[in-house]
């Protein structure tokens, strides 16, 4: 399966892009398993991704870390925010 | 409701006059410009640089923007977000709240600031002659996040 995943702020920084287009094996099923799939090479972003605050937005939709990557198209991972 | 990412400098001032232009119906219109400071916890800042997660910044910030607008005593609500670069003295972000009454539209401006630090898909990195660090949403932004919960909660 092919999905966009996004890095923003810090972690944008630990995967060296804002965006990779990813070929996900078969037995990367959740959001959580996508996330450690990704980093499974990158011990800095891996980190990162663990790092207190990380949340998954799927297809523009802030979801916890359980939720099936089944059908998603992009998924994005945040640290925390800082608007305003 | 006018919900704004903006890439370049944008004048507050214009944008609030468009806001109130012939609205008759308020009473009041107040508003809060945050600027990009020149110097932040003794260090001289160089530039800011906001990056946001287009389509989906704009989605979040009108959810809660048009929850404030539902809950209060509102005619309407206004908020620029500048993103990319941004030098010492210029305006990164614009809040607004028309109203019939004061009370509404400054509880309404104080709302929507406090919900933009820890609600609105936006980071923050600050650049200083020592290198750049990233900016988090801090306790105080935290706690005030959750008594507004609370407030929320038994009102």
């Amino acid at each position: 399966m092919t999905i966009k995943v996004l890095f923003f702020g810090r972690l944008r920084d630990a995967a060296g892009a804002g965006e990779r287009i990813a070929a996900a094996p078969a037995d990367v099923r959740t959001l959580a398993e996508l996330r450690d799939w990704i980093a499974r090479d990158e011990p800095e972003l891996a980190a990162a991704l663990a790092a207190p605050g990380v949340r998954a937005v799927r297809d523009q939709n802030f979801c916890a870390l359980d939720t099936p990557l089944a059908g998603a198209r992009e998924i994005a991972f945040v640290p925390p925010l800082s608007g305003g | 409701m006018r919900i704004a990412i903006v890439t370049e400098a944008f004048s507050p001032e214009a944008e609030l006059k468009a806001f109130a232009e012939g609205r008759t119906e308020a009473g009041a219109l107040a508003s809060f410009i945050g600027y990009c400071r020149a110097a932040s916890h003794g260090r001289a800042v160089e530039r800011l640089e906001l990056e946001h997660y287009p389509g989906f910044t704009e989605t979040e910030i009108r959810g809660f923007a048009a929850q404030v607008l539902q809950r209060r005593a509102l005619i309407d609500v206004l908020i620029v977000h500048r993103v990319g670069a941004i030098a010492p003295g210029e305006a990164i972000v614009l809040a607004a709240a028309l109203s019939p009454h004061r009370a509404d539209a400054f509880a309404a401006v104080e709302e929507l600031m406090d919900r933009l630090k820890t609600d609105a898909p936006i980071w923050k990195k600050e650049w200083g002659a020592d290198g750049a660090r990233w900016i988090e949403p801090t306790n105080e932004d935290r706690a005030r996040r959750a008594e507004r919960d609370t407030e929320d909660k038994t009102s």
